[in-house]
């Protein structure tokens, strides 16, 4: 017969709960962290990061900043994606944030100094993640350079030459790239009528639905595929995968050029939507990657659960920015953000903990038949 | 030329202070990504006190100058310790993800300095919503003039310091060599009676100790106002590399850090020099090159690494 198992004890189940309560928490973190600065609005603030686009009045206005915070959810999500898909390798990519900013230069790049149309800008941005990536593939296949620091080194190189290349497509005044919409209309990703669902928001565009395929695409290929199935096995024992005759190395920075042309792919559909120009003035690599690592551990490093998550920590971060400034800073998003990604970190032991009360609830329940039985045999004599 | 040299001087001992705070939690066997969050905290502990601390550069003379120059490092001390237990409890007691909850601390770090010092100018004045705290006159307190030319940072006298301190504790003392067992073969130094959680415990703290001084001698090479916004550009992450490339040894890693700290003061200084300024190569290289320089250093140091066998592995007593 074949037994069900408990809800509780289902993986998914328990991915959903610890991320949940990590959320708590870090929501209750960022509460006290409010109070702490000003008791008097800390309720409204937390309410205002919480709200972000329903603090509007109307539901026409709803709708359209509902709209904004997609817009900004589909390149955070292939952030996330790209982390989580590398992490599935055993790869941490913490050079996500490098990768975007490449994809960036390369999409805003074809777009204001070349002036070509977006399918080329979008292809350029995911092509220059990706060589970004195989660097950082084969120099740790071949010369056992950790992914995470030569992540990092990329990141700032990564944004200098960014701000080095986009400083020819630089408004007049000010520090901003100039808008595609005057320079090169060509290069503005098709709407293909999306914008009207959400009341007529230019800048959604085909990025959203081709983020949310991508996420599905990513889980297929994880985990219903050979290809994924030895890129797993090369994660969890790079000896092992050698000895079944996988190719350990071929592997590693096959890995590392889908992971980053991700990240390029979510710069490209962000950046050629026209929702926000780059700074060549940037002294930080935008937050975006960083917060992809949040979306994804958040997520339960699961593509599916990536959609949700990534929209979460968008919703939050726009959020913040709603905040009462006279009083608070929207950094408190941040904050939030932050906490939750240190409280992911605990999220196995939280599962080891709940397993072993599960344990010793069924443990009990079997003596206690036993004892049970054992009364109701004395009985019977 | 000088410039340069009073440059190099400081950010080598940066990266000094710093990847010898990486060097002792490694040795204790737990992986320190966090180091630039211990970094930002421990700035943002001396900077505080350098901005309420009552100085005055006119009056001063060398003992008040030295009082406040130990008021700011213990300052920056403590909260580099103190940031450094959210590292420790969770991947000791808790066996975290070391890697993720490095990343958070660097996130977090950033993030809590610019709530903090957000909250405190807002307080301040009402109209005041910039992430920065200014200190230009408590930094006069440790700066050696040399006749206007070559200023020295007394940070850079207490990091080679340090350095003495540091190599004998790690290499003629039972404490270092337990911490090193530690992080080779937790199980063998448990079964010679070495409490392996304590041991790591004091790795990671140390780490977080020299991290903060690390972040306050960062944000006084130079400046004298920080913007909490921008972190500390990477430079605990560079420590880390300054570390590899040190191959988990104080004085090699002394060398390292002079190395990558001459590339960082090219960016600051390349103006001052005639060949190359002239050579019209723009600002944004210089800033790229200790990155790059790193990259390329790794990429041929990594094969053969030195690294603590048992580094990033969380210690339970009842594995095999």
């Amino acid at each position: 017969m074949k037994q069900r198992t408990p809800l509780l004890r289902k993986s998914a189940a328990q991915t959903l709960l610890a991320s949940l309560l990590c959320i708590l928490l870090g929501l209750l973190v960022g509460y006290l962290a409010l109070l702490i600065i000003e008791p008097s609005g800390a309720w409204e603030a937390i309410l205002a990061v919480l709200k972000n686009f329903l603090k509007y009045p109307t539901g026409a206005q709803k709708v359209k900043y509902l709209g904004s915070t997609l817009v900004k959810t589909a390149p955070l999500l292939l952030c996330s994606l790209s982390v989580l898909f590398a992490y599935k390798v055993g790869l941490f990519n913490i050079g996500v944030a490098g990768q975007y900013v490449l994809g960036a230069a390369a999409s805003l790049g074809c777009a204001l100094l070349a002036g070509l149309p977006w399918y080329v800008c979008l292809l350029a941005a995911v092509a220059a993640a990706a060589i970004s990536g195989a660097l950082c593939g084969v120099l740790r296949a071949y010369l056992n350079v950790n992914v995470v620091i030569s992540g990092i080194m990329l990141n700032w190189i990564s944004l200098y030459a960014t701000n080095l290349i986009l400083k020819g497509g630089m408004e007049k005044t000010g520090k901003d790239t100039i808008r595609l919409v005057k320079a090169n209309k060509d290069a503005i990703l098709p709407t293909l009528g999306l914008d009207k669902l959400f009341n007529n928001n230019q800048y959604v565009t085909i990025a959203i639905p081709i983020a949310i395929i991508v996420a599905i695409v990513i889980w297929v290929l994880l985990d219903k595929t050979k290809f994924g199935y030895e890129l797993k096995a090369t994660g969890n024992n790079l000896n092992a995968a050698k000895y079944c005759g996988m190719k350990e190395n071929r592997n590693i920075i096959l890995t590392m050029v889908i992971a980053a042309a991700l990240a390029g792919l979510g710069a490209g559909l962000y950046y050629l939507s026209d929702f926000e120009q780059w700074n060549v003035n940037s002294s930080s690599v935008p937050a975006m990657g960083f917060n992809g690592i949040a979306a994804a551990f958040l997520g339960g490093l699961h593509p599916i659960g990536a959609i949700f998550s990534s929209f979460f920590i968008q919703h939050i971060t726009l959020g913040g920015a709603n905040v009462d400034l006279s009083h608070y800073c929207a950094q408190i998003a941040d904050f939030i953000s932050s906490i939750i990604i240190y409280l992911c970190g605990f999220v196995l032991f939280f599962k080891t903990c709940l397993n072993r009360a599960l344990d010793r609830r069924e443990e009990k329940k079997i003596q206690a038949a036993k004892a049970n039985s054992a009364t109701e045999e004395g009985g019977n004599k | 030329m000088v410039l340069l040299i009073q440059y190099t001087l400081i950010f080598a001992a940066v990266l000094l202070l710093v990847a010898l705070g990486g060097c002792f939690s490694e040795h204790s066997g737990v992986i320190n990504i966090g180091l630039e969050g211990i970094m930002v905290m421990g700035a943002l502990g001396g900077a505080l006190v350098m901005r309420f601390l009552p100085y005055n550069p006119d009056t001063a003379n060398l003992l008040t100058n030295l009082g406040v120059f130990a008021c700011v490092a213990l300052a920056s001390i403590a909260a580099g310790m103190i940031y450094s237990l959210l590292l420790a409890v969770a991947c000791i007691n808790f066996k975290a993800d070391q890697t993720i909850v490095g990343t958070a601390m660097n996130l977090l770090g950033t993030a809590l300095a610019t709530v903090i010092v957000k909250s405190m100018n807002t307080a301040i004045n009402p109209d005041d919503h910039s992430s920065e705290i200014q200190y230009i006159n408590a930094k006069k307190a440790f700066l050696s003039d040399f006749g206007g030319k070559f200023e020295l940072n007394w940070f850079v006298i207490l990091a080679i310091i340090l350095l003495v301190i540091a190599t004998i504790l790690l290499y003629k003392t039972r404490f270092g060599l337990r911490l090193r067992a530690c992080g080779e073969h937790p199980q063998a130094a448990d079964s010679v009676g070495i409490n392996v959680y304590k041991m790591r415990y004091a790795g990671v703290l140390i780490s977080g100790f020299l991290g903060g001084l690390g972040g306050i001698t960062y944000i006084t090479a130079g400046v004298s106002v920080w913007k909490f916004e921008n972190g500390v550009a990477g430079f605990g992450f560079l420590a880390l590399a300054v570390m590899i490339f040190g191959a988990w040894h104080p004085v090699r890693i002394a060398g390292a850090a002079v190395l990558f700290g001459l590339f960082r003061a090219l960016g600051n200084v390349y103006n001052g020099i005639p060949l190359l300024a002239n050579m019209g190569i723009p600002s944004a290289v210089y800033n790229m090159l200790p990155y790059i320089v790193s990259l390329i250093v790794l990429a041929f140091t990594s094969k053969n690494s030195r690294a603590p066998k048992a580094e990033g592995i969380p210690y339970d007593k009842g594995q095999r």
